[in-house]
C-alpha cells in the first residue's frame, strides 16, 4: 500500500532522513520506533507532502505521491495524525471532526464515520460543544485521532499518540488504536514507547539517525539483542 | 453649548464612526486570518472609490449600485496580491510582508497619480445630498448608507465565517495552517481566497465613501490610519470589535471637535488609542486569531 524507496530528506544542509526504504501492506499494522530526533516525524511530513524529499519516491496504492500537495495526498487516503495534534483549538470539537471529513470522499461517508468515531471515543460526544484547545491532552490525543478517522482512511499513520499521557491513558490509547486495525484500516504507527508498539504489531521498523537499522515481523524484533538494549533498558 | 449642537455631533460622530468601522473590517480581517499587516489596505480602498467613480461618472451607475463591481475587482485584485506576493514570503519574519504591502501601497497611489492625476473628484448623485431631518438633528444619507452596510458587512463576514464550510476552513487555516493542511484544505487557495476577500472589504469601503469624499490617489491613506487604530482598537481579528471601535473613534472625534477646537481631534483619538493600548495591549475586546468566540 505504502512503499518508500532510498529516501532523503533534509533541512538546509543537514540531511536528517537518510536512504529509509520501508513498506506497508494493506491491513497491517506497521510500527516504526526510534529515539527523539532520529528524524520520525520528519520522515511522517515528507510522506504527507508537508516537507520535500531531496531524493528517493514514495508510492502509494501504486502511484507516485512524492511530489503531491498535502491536500491531494490526504484526498488519496492517506492520513496522518501529526504529532503535537495539530487540532483547531479555538473551534469546537464538533467543527474539528466536520473538518476531518473535508475531502470529497470523506464527506460521502461523514455520517457513518461520525457514529464510529463517537462509538469509539465516547469523551468526544460529551464534549462535543467544548472548544478544542480547552480539552485535556488525552482528550485532545483522541480528538485528533477522531478527526484523523473522520477523513476516511485507507492508510492512518499515527505519531507518537502515547506522548505525554499517563500510563493508563496509555493503555487506552493503544486499545483503540487495536479498534481501529479491527475496523479494517492500515495503520503505521510511529512511537517512541518500543514495548508497546511493537506488542501490537505486524512488523516494526527502527530508526536511529535516519537510518533503519533493523526491521521485520514485530516479534522477533522483541527479541532482538540489540533492542533490547537500546530501548528496552533489558 | 446648545443641546442640539451635542446632539447633532453626537449622530455625526455615530455615523462616522459606522464608516470607520467599514474602512477597519478588512483590514483586521486580514490580520485575523493571516497575521499580515496590510499597509495597502487604503490604497486598495482608493481603487475601489475609483471603479465607483467611474462607473457612475461614465454610465451614471448608481453608486451603491456599483458596490458588486467593486466587490468583485477588488477580490481579484487582493487574490492575485495574496498568491503572487504576500504567498512568496508566507514563511518570512513579520517585518518583510510589511514593507512589501507598504510597496505595494506606494505603487498603487503612484499608479492612480500617473493613470488618473492628482485631482480630487467629487460626485453629485441626485437625491443624496439632501439630509434627513430627525427634530434638530439633521442626518448625512450616504453616512447614514455607509453605517448601515458597516453593520452588513460585519453580519455577514460573521455568518460566513462561522456557517459556511469556507469560513470554517478559512479559520481553521489561521489556527493551524498544517492542521489545516492535514485534513485536505488547499491552504494557499484558502489564505489567497481570505485575502481576497479582506481586499473587496476595503473594496466596499471605499465604494460607500465615494458619494461624501474627494475621490484622489491620496484618499485611500486619509483613512488608512484611522483603519489602523480602530483595528487595533477593536482587537485585532475582531469585527465587532472593530465596529464598536469604530464608534468611539467616531464619536470620540465628533465630540471633540465640538468641545475643544477642531485642531484637538487627533490628539484626543490618539491619546485614547495609546492609553487603550498601554492598560488592554489587546485592545479592548480581545483579538488575535480569528477564535469564532467574538
Ligand atoms: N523545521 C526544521 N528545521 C530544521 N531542523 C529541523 C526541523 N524539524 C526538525 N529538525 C531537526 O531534524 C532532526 C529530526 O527531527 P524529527 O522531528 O524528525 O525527529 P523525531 O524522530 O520525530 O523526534 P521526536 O521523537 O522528538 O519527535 C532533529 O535534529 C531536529 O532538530
Ligand atoms: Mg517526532
Amino acid at each position: 500500500m505504502l512503499t518508500i524507496n532510498d529516501l532523503y530528506v533534509g533541512y538546509g544542509d543537514t540531511l536528517v532522513v537518510q536512504g529509509v526504504s520501508l513498506d506497508v501492506a494493506e491491513s497491517e499494522l506497521v510500527s516504526l520506533v526510534g529515539a527523539n530526533g532520529v528524524g520520525k516525524t520528519t520522515l511522517l511530513k515528507t510522506i504527507s507532502g508537508l516537507v520535500r524529499a531531496k531524493s528517493g519516491e514514495i508510492l502509494f496504492m501504486g502511484e507516485n505521491i512524492t511530489r503531491l500537495a498535502p491536500d491531494e495526498i490526504v484526498a488519496r487516503g492517506l492520513i496522518q495524525v501529526a504529532e503535537g495534534r495539530k487540532l483547531f483549538p479555538a473551534m469546537t470539537v464538533l467543527e474539528n471532526l466536520e473538518l476531518g471529513a473535508y475531502t470529497k470522499e470523506a464527506h460521502k461517508q461523514k455520517k457513518r464515520n461520525f457514529e464510529l468515531v463517537f462509538e469509539m471515543l465516547p469523551d468526544l460526544k460529551t464534549k462535543a460543544r467544548n472548544m478544542a484547545g480547552t480539552l485535556s491532552g488525552g482528550q485532545q490525543q483522541m480528538l485528533a485521532i477522531g478527526r484523523g478517522l473522520m477523513s476516511a482512511p485507507k492508510l492512518l499513520i499515527l505519531d507518537e499518540p502515547s506522548i505525554g499521557l499517563s500510563p493508563l491513558l496509555t493503555q487506552t490509547m493503544f486499545e483503540i488504536i487495536g479498534k481501529i486495525k479491527e475496523q479494517g484500516v492500515t495503520l503505521m504507527l510511529v512511537e517512541q514507547n518500543v514495548h508497546h508498539a511493537l506488542g501490537m504489531a505486524d512488523r516494526g521498523y527502527v530508526i536511529e539517525q535516519g537510518r533503519i537499522v533493523l526491521s521485520g515481523p514485530a516479534m522477533k524484533l522483541l527479541h532482538d539483542e540489540h533492542l533490547k538494549k537500546a530501548y528496552l533498558g533489558m | 453649548m446648545s443641546g442640539a449642537a451635542i446632539l447633532q455631533a453626537t449622530a455625526d460622530g455615530i455615523l462616522m464612526g459606522g464608516v470607520y468601522a467599514v474602512t477597519a473590517i478588512g483590514l483586521t480581517l486580514i490580520f485575523g486570518v493571516m497575521e499580515i499587516v496590510n499597509f495597502a489596505h487604503g490604497a486598495l480602498m482608493m481603487l475601489g472609490m475609483y471603479v465607483t467613480y467611474w462607473l457612475f461618472t461614465l454610465f451614471g451607475i448608481n453608486p451603491y449600485l456599483t458596490i458588486p463591481v467593486s466587490i468583485a475587482v477588488m477580490f481579484i485584485i487582493g487574490w492575485l496580491m495574496q498568491r503572487y506576493l504576500l504567498n512568496k514570503i508566507i514563511n518570512a519574519p513579520q517585518h518583510n510582508q510589511l514593507l512589501l504591502t507598504l510597496g505595494v501601497m506606494l505603487f498603487l497611489e503612484n499608479l492612480a497619480l500617473f493613470v488618473w492625476s492628482p485631482d480630487f473628484r467629487s460626485i453629485n448623485v441626485p437625491g443624496l445630498d439632501t439630509s434627513i431631518q430627525l427634530g434638530v438633528v439633521s442626518i448625512n444619507k450616504p453616512k447614514l448608507l455607509a453605517f448601515a452596510f458597516a453593520l452588513i458587512l460585519t453580519a455577514v463576514l460573521f455568518i460566513i465565517l462561522q456557517k459556511t464550510v469556507l469560513g470554517k476552513s478559512i479559520r481553521a487555516t489561521s489556527q493551524e495552517r498544517d492542521g489545516a493542511s492535514l485534513v485536505g484544505i488547499k491552504v494557499k487557495n484558502i489564505n489567497a481566497i481570505a485575502f481576497g476577500i479582506g481586499t473587496a472589504c476595503a473594496g466596499v469601503a471605499g465604494s460607500l465613501i465615494v458619494p461624501f469624499f474627494f475621490t484622489s490617489p491620496g484618499a485611500g491613506a486619509v483613512f488608512l490610519l484611522r483603519s489602523f487604530v480602530v483595528a487595533i482598537l477593536g482587537g485585532l481579528g475582531n469585527f465587532w470589535g472593530a465596529l464598536v471601535a469604530g464608534l468611539i473613534v467616531g464619536l470620540a472625534e465628533s465630540l471633540s471637535g465640538l468641545f475643544l477646537s477642531g485642531s484637538w481631534n487627533d490628539l484626543v483619538i490618539y491619546g485614547i488609542f495609546v492609553l487603550v493600548l498601554l492598560l488592554r495591549p489587546t485592545g479592548l475586546f480581545g483579538g488575535g486569531r480569528l477564535s469564532g468566540s467574538h
